[in-house]
């Protein structure tokens, strides 16, 4: 369990709390559930996150997302005057620590080493983590009873409440698709609905995208248990 | 060799290494980063009784790869897979040169793949020749996140990758591996895409494209290119071990990938030495899509032969005994029969 040393119970809850909007954008989960957040530390109205990551070569882009997202979150939390967010573990520590703490963004904290910053890669896993989360609210609807075709003219309003159907919600908000309860139930990236037609295949190719995706998951999380696991023993 | 309940399955080790990773070699904090993070893959994803200690770990003798792999491990033919990361250990980490020493000594086991780098530029292709020449290379492996100085990997769309690449067809290297890694010029994008495997897989028809580790962790746009490519190929390394860890997941990647490209496509790995092939090889013969998972195909003794040895035999012309061959047939995948799908 990551470490949380705080003079102030209370603040140190409200930054956990904000840390957990915080999305690993590849794997579509929050960096606290995923346990990457190592400690929390409350110093007056200084907060310092140590964040941790499955390997030491995790892809320095989504590190970089999950570093500059959790420091907008803790800036965010009323009572926090400066947020320190440290990655630690990580060959691009240095760079990435660096480059948030000066406000330089991604490509100024490679430089000569990336063209541009992160939106379009945030935009596609948001993509990817849309379909899967459509799947995921469809398969649940052919579980019980409905027939392919026939998702074709479902809504929203037809997936029972549930986790999978918050999780949609936030994902076509966050992608500025249409996410009321009359909304078709499957729509492209673009947010038109995906006809009859199409939908056989597109669900089959989501499909493959979310065992992706929770595969991924999983093997991050097993992964980052041994690392940290392997830390405690003596070494041998 | 292996044999259970009647069958015989012929085995084609198709991604093997013979590493110096220990710290005498190790040229920095990349090279010990490198092989921790192996060192976790191993401890993470294999039974406990296969868990090696990281001493066996950092390199493994001659004595023990023969063991490992032909004694214990039901291998008939290995194929070496080169990772040089010459920026990360003094005498890089798995050289053609390592693999090719074991291997010229061991001619009925091995076969030695080489490398290049588009980055080495002219002189990387005359170095090619010679290295095709020196070790008869069939095929190369292509690792696109290695670190060179600056430069932080590369992608096989760039314009000195197609002059390699035309230099394979040249000389006869048909099979072409690709190990994507997290790191890659420029690092705002996906490292793990493999769309420029689909756009150099359409521009050489004739050389055939094994993704290694099945485009994990980007499942899905490797069954999606792999669709649409006849010549592009699933390796599983990596995806192996899943079978003891996490055998629903295992049953889900194998039933994408039969789904998508079908039996004749994808085929064996142990990674060796994260993993030994012995315990990978028992279970997958053992192993059958769970019940419940009704829209997958049946992995069936048959393909469990074609994944285990056959399909990899037929792009390195390995001779099969007769009796464990199979006769040709249809696949009937998706990607037998390219369409579009989106």
């Amino acid at each position: 369990m990551a470490l949380d040393v705080a003079a102030d119970p209370a603040l140190a809850l409200a930054v956990r709390r904000a840390l957990d909007t915080v999305r690993d954008p590849e794997l579509d989960e929050s960096i606290v559930s995923l346990d990457f957040v190592a400690s929390v530390q409350v110093d007056g109205e200084r907060v310092t996150v140590e964040l941790r990551l499955p390997t030491y070569f995790c892809a320095p882009n989504f590190a970089y997302l999950m570093v500059a997202d959790a420091h907008d979150a803790v800036r965010s939390v009323p009572g926090v005057e400066r947020a320190v967010i440290r990655l630690i573990d990580h060959f691009a520590s240095e760079e990435i620590n660096a480059g948030i703490a000066g406000g330089r963004g991604f490509a100024g904290s490679f430089p000569g080493l990336a063209d541009d910053e992160l939106a379009d890669l945030r935009l596609t896993f948001r993509r990817k983590a849309h379909r899967a989360g459509q799947e995921r609210c469809a398969s649940g609807l052919v579980a019980s009873g409905w027939t392919v075709s026939r998702l074709a003219d479902g809504t929203l309003a037809d997936v029972p409440p549930g986790l999978d159907l918050d999780r949609l919600k936030r994902r076509r908000l966050e992608l500025g698709l249409p996410a009321s309860d009359d909304a078709p139930l499957l729509v492209d990236d673009a947010g038109e609905p995906i006809t009859d037609l199409d939908l056989p295949a597109q669900l089959r190719f989501a499909r493959t995208t979310r065992i992706s995706i929770e595969g991924n998951a999983a093997l991050c999380r097993g992964l980052l248990e041994v690392r940290y696991r392997r830390d405690q023993e003596v070494p041998g | 060799m292996y044999t259970k309940n009647g069958d015989t399955y012929f085995i084609v080790d198709g991604h093997v290494h013979a590493w110096d990773a220990t710290p005498a070699n190790q040229a920095n904090r990349y090279g010990e980063g490198f092989i921790n993070c192996f060192y976790d893959y191993h401890r993470n994803l294999s039974p406990e009784d296969k868990v090696w200690s990281k001493e066996d770990f950092f390199t493994q003798s001659e004595e023990r790869i023969l063991k490992d792999l032909f004694e214990d491990g039901y291998v008939d033919k290995a194929i070496f897979q080169p990772t040089y990361l010459t920026d990360f250990y003094v005498n890089g980490f798995n050289t053609t040169e390592q693999n090719g020493a074991i291997a010229e000594r061991h001619p009925d086991k091995f076969i030695a793949n080489g490398s290049w780098d588009p980055r080495d530029g002219e002189a990387g292709l005359s170095a090619l020749a010679e290295l095709a020449e020196r070790w008869q290379l069939r095929g190369v492996k292509l690792y696109t996140a290695e670190w060179k100085g600056e430069s932080k990997g590369w992608k096989l769309t760039d314009p000195w990758s197609y002059r390699y690449l035309d230099k394979c067809q040249e000389l006869g290297i048909t099979n072409i591996h690709i190990h994507k890694g997290p790191t890659i010029y420029p690092l705002n994008r996906d490292a793990f895409d493999v769309a420029d495997v689909d756009d150099v897989a359409s521009a050489f028809p004739e050389l055939n494209f094994i993704v290694e580790h099945v485009g994990l962790p980007r499942l899905e746009d490797f069954c999606w290119i792999a669709t649409q490519e006849p010549n592009v190929y699933g390796g599983l390394a990596v995806a192996m071990p899943f079978i003891h860890s996490r055998p629903r997941y295992f049953a889900q990647i194998v039933g994408e990938l039969l789904y998508w490209i079908g039996e004749d496509r994808i085929s064996f790995a142990s990674d060796y030495a994260i993993w030994t092939p012995d315990w990978l090889i028992e279970r997958f013969v053992d192993f059958s899509i769970p019940e419940d998972m009704t829209e997958y195909p049946a992995l069936t003794t048959d393909v469990k032969k074609k994944i285990l040895g056959l399909n990899m035999a037929k792009l390195y012309d390995i001779d099969v005994p007769e009796q464990l061959r199979l006769p040709e047939a249809e696949s009937g995948a998706v990607g037998a029969e390219p369409e579009p799908v989106a």
